[in-house]
């Protein structure tokens, strides 16, 4: 299956500098989600154009580029988010392990690839419920109490509120609040993790610690990061991508589209001729 | 100083107090009616008012038990009546509505919340009395609960709708369903608010007193069950001050005072439920 | 190069085109035709309230067609309807409230936006709401024991001392009557009136005050010349709606205004209302014809009422609207 889904990463289209990922890193390397040939329009406006990538089994894959360029728009389709928008519209498909996930029941979908928000947005109950939301409304088999414990601590978080679980989830700081609601999506068990600009409310210290905190995350899930920070990027992703004005410019290693980037429009974002 | 300008402050500071005053005197009105109805009625709401029943005319004493069970009764089922309605409405507004659909049940709404009582009495008498031929407690539910049905409904829906759209995208994010996400998250998000809007609702219709009028009517005695012409605390009141015997009138500020405090009670108690902090911090 | 996804043609799955059958699984579909149906009784119940009000006033739309509303004897026995007693009590009455309620009204709600420090105007707001709490039936008992006396004893003689001359202060001083039910009513609305202006005066940008300020105006010339005239049409909101509530209001009315059916230029004399002779006779009413005349009389205050809340609501989303989009240049 997985030889089978790979080679849509590899689809000659001319503008894109791709395969590249696919070449460095050959056998190992499984792909969770496709998305291939992907157009999206808001009403009459069109936000994507014919967008086709792979997001590789546990690792951190980023979108980056300026305001716009349509990194959000990208993310919220892997998980279908899109359609809370009144008018939306997306052509194309996107395959999550070979299945296409327009096809399959939203909710379902909801639940394997989970997202973290810009603003932290926990819900206005204790910490402790904010983690076990998911795990109730899908009529979880494992204890709850062992399964909120498990991921708050790969949410980083356990020490800082394992004697205060049921105050309320707004009496955390903001960097705290985000990480519970990593904590949230983590305890429903994602296989993708989306998160969308997730640091952009937050503090440089905790920045720091959620950066952290994604790199030993992929252990368990695979992470999709929008940001609007090339330095973000580069230090927790494995592949980065650049769009720009709704187009995949470049799809590469970070290491090298930081270092030697294929096109000439990415050259000149990276090094920050771009707003 | 120029004359002239002399003049214009004088009139710019004599027109700011006059303002002041009329403020004042908008405000002195309230206490004015809280001061009159204690002390014609403070002395005459004790025990026996909210335990006898009321007494033949001519005699002195009595009191007005069976009229405020049967207030109490038609507000239970007008609370029963117009609630759920205006809850549930709301909810299809706030989060399943599409334009012209909701565009219509909120004009609708608005329209039933403008018509006069004494018209919704009307309607209460040609839809529940005239039928039956019969005067009754449901009757009086009824009309009241009607008159619960708009402020419940556009309220409740300002609360949902001012439940912040993150909060629904987390929910959904986590493979909530929309109805679990509204039961789990936004109903609880907006919980005071919602509360709020039901006491306000209450308040204003337990004063009601001209749908009562041709749809409970009033009795001297208590009412059993559901399907009898009963007394209510605003009839009564009306009743009892039109009336010429001292005594009546004597009892009808008595009951005034004890509809006021627990209107003004519960209207207090509304405000304090939505001002001890919306529970979801608007970003 | 060939792959293995399938590009699906340029027809594309729709947004949300989560197929019926799985929302109903999921029990979306259910919840959603299950809360359609309360938000369709509202509707249902509004429109059986007008069809009602149409179907019960049959006979007598008929048989006295405009006449109800030109003539004056109201004669159960013999079966003759005319409204004009009534609608011009209603009418007479309202004018009055409003005479009264309108420049204290504003004049409050200008204190209270203007001038009052926010605390102190959000508490006076707070005495102002409960007061609009007040059942009408209280109103009454109050307008019955104090004002009446009070209208009797001392502002009707001195009105008539004063002013008797005039028509409008002739005849014997009952204390009920078209003068004392307007002072009560105007009582009543104030509330109204204070609370929708406050609120259209408070969504007034702040640089129009400004710009009155650093023209040299002083602070009432700011007040009266710039921003009152910007919160105009809000403030014709709120006395509109202050109308409806008049014209609707029944029980301090009925309590006060004396049950005469009569047309009087003297504002001493008791009348009637609307809203009143509903409330009095409804009950009573023996024959057919006398209910549908209650009922077309309930259909007459529904139009007012239908017609003044419309304008209300529009002039005052206007005002607001107007306010809010300049407050963001």
């Amino acid at each position: 299956m997985q030889a089978s889904v790979r080679p849509a990463l590899s689809v000659n289209l001319p503008p894109i500098v791709t395969s590249a990922a696919a070449r460095e890193t050959p056998e190992a390397l499984a792909m969770r989600m496709t998305i291939s040939k992907l157009d999206f329009f808001y009403g009459a406006k069109q936000t994507l154009f014919d967008v086709s990538m792979g997001i590789a089994t546990n690792k951190v894959t980023s979108l980056i580029g300026p305001s716009g360029c349509g990194k959000s728009t990208l993310l919220r389709t892997l998980n279908r988010m899109h359609e809370t928008v009144r008018g939306a519209q997306l052509r194309g498909e996107i395959l999550l392990d070979g299945q296409s996930i327009l096809a399959q029941d939203v909710t379902a979908l909801r639940r394997r690839v989970g997202m973290v928000f810009q603003r932290p947005n926990p819900f206005p109950k204790s910490i402790f419920d904010n983690v076990a939301y998911g795990l109730r409304i899908n009529g979880s088999k494992v204890p709850i109490s062992e399964a909120v414990e498990k991921s708050l601590r790969h949410a980083a978080l356990w020490d800082e509120v394992k004697d205060h679980l049921h105050k309320s989830a707004y009496e955390l700081s903001g960097g705290q609040q985000q990480r519970l609601c990593i904590a949230r999506a983590l305890a429903v068990e994602p296989e993708v993790l989306l998160l969308d600009e997730p640091c952009s409310a937050l503090d440089p210290i905790s920045t720091a610690k959620i950066e952290e905190l994604l790199v030993q995350l992929k252990d368990i899930c695979t992470i999709t990061i929008v940001t609007h920070n090339m330095q973000q990027a580069a230090r927790v992703s494995d592949f980065t991508a650049f769009l720009l004005v709704g187009q995949l410019i470049e799809f590469s290693p970070t290491p090298q589209l930081f270092t030697t980037p294929g096109d000439p429009r990415t050259e000149a974002y990276i090094t920050g001729r771009f707003g | 100083m120029s004359p002239r300008l002399r003049w214009r402050k004088f009139v710019s500071g004599f027109m700011l107090t006059m303002t002041g005053v009329c403020a004042m005197v908008a405000v002195s009105v309230l206490f004015l009616i809280l001061g009159y109805l204690a002390v014609h009625g403070g002395t005459s709401v004790n025990w026996n008012f909210f335990t006898k029943l009321p007494v033949p005319v001519g005699e002195t004493g009595g009191g007005m038990a069976n009229a405020i069970l049967g207030s109490a009764k038609m507000l239970l089922l007008a609370t029963l009546f117009g609630v759920p309605i205006g809850f549930f409405g709301a909810i299809y507004l706030a989060e399943f509505s599409s334009g012209s659909i909701a565009f219509v049940v909120r004009y609708a709404a608005d329209l039933l919340n403008g018509v006069p009582s004494i018209v919704i009495g009307i309607f209460a008498y040609s839809l529940v009395v005239h039928p039956f031929r019969q005067y009754s407690t449901l009757a009086g539910g009824f009309a009241l609960g009607l008159m619960m049905i708009p402020i419940t409904l556009r309220s409740t829906e300002e609360f949902l709708r001012g439940v912040p759209n993150p909060l629904r995208e987390a929910a959904m994010a986590l493979g909530a369903s929309k109805w679990k996400t509204i039961a789990t998250v936004i109903v609880p998000a907006a919980y005071r608010g919602i509360l709020t809007a039901v006491l306000l609702a209450f308040a204003r219709v337990a004063g009601e007193t001209a749908p009562l009028l041709f749809t409970a009517l009033g009795n001297q005695f208590w009412s059993p069950g559901w399907t009898h012409p009963t007394a209510s605390l605003p009839v009564m009141i009306y009743t009892y001050a039109l009336a010429p015997y001292d005594d009546w009138h004597r009892q009808a500020w008595a009951a005034g005072l004890v509809l006021l405090v627990l209107i003004l009670v519960i209207n207090i108690v509304a405000r304090a439920i939505l001002s001890r902090g919306i529970a979801v911090p608007r970003s | 190069m060939a792959t293995t996804t399938t590009i699906v043609p340029s027809a594309g799955p729709v947004a949300g085109s989560r197929s019926f059958l799985s929302r109903l699984r999921e029990g979306d579909e259910i919840a959603r035709m299950f809360t359609f149906l309360f938000a369709a009784s509202v509707v249902l119940i509004t429109v059986l309230l007008v069809f009602e009000l149409w179907q019960g006033s049959v006979l007598s739309r008929h048989k006295f067609g405009f006449n109800f509303f030109r003539t004056s004897v109201w004669d159960p026995i013999f079966e003759q309807f005319g409204a004009l007693p009534f609608i011009y009590g209603t009418l007479v009455t309202a004018a009055i409230a409003l005479l009264i309620a309108v420049p204290l009204g504003i004049g409050a709600a200008i204190f209270l936006a203007e001038l009052a420090p926010a605390r102190v105007s959000d508490t006076l707001e707070f005495f102002i709401d409960l007061l609009a709490a007040v059942p009408s039936v209280i109103y009454g008992v109050l307008g019955i024991f104090i004002v009446v006396p009070l209208m009797r004893q001392y502002v009707q003689p001195a009105l008539k001392l004063s002013l008797g001359f005039l028509p409008l202060f002739q005849g014997p001083a009952y204390g009920v009557g078209f003068l004392t039910a307007g002072v009560v009513l105007a009582i009543m609305v104030i509330p109204y009136i204070i609370s929708v202006s406050r609120e259209v005066l408070l969504s007034v940008p702040r640089d129009q005050r400004e710009a009155a300020l650093s023209l040299g105006a002083t602070r009432w010339e700011s007040t009266w010349k710039v921003v009152v005239p910007f919160a105009r049409a809000g403030i014709f909101g709120s006395i509109f709606l202050a109308l409806a509530r008049a014209l609707g209001e029944t029980m301090a009315v009925t309590m006060v205004v004396g049950n005469t059916p009569m047309i009087s230029s003297s504002l001493l004399s008791p009348g009637y209302s609307i809203a009143a002779v509903i409330a009095n006779e409804f009950t009573e009413a023996t024959g057919q014809l006398h209910t549908q005349s209650l009922i077309e009389l309930g259909l007459v205050l529904f139009i007012l009422t239908f017609i003044l809340n419309g304008f209300a609501r529009l002039l005052i989303v206007a005002t607001s609207k107007r306010g809010s989009g300049m407050g963001h240049v």
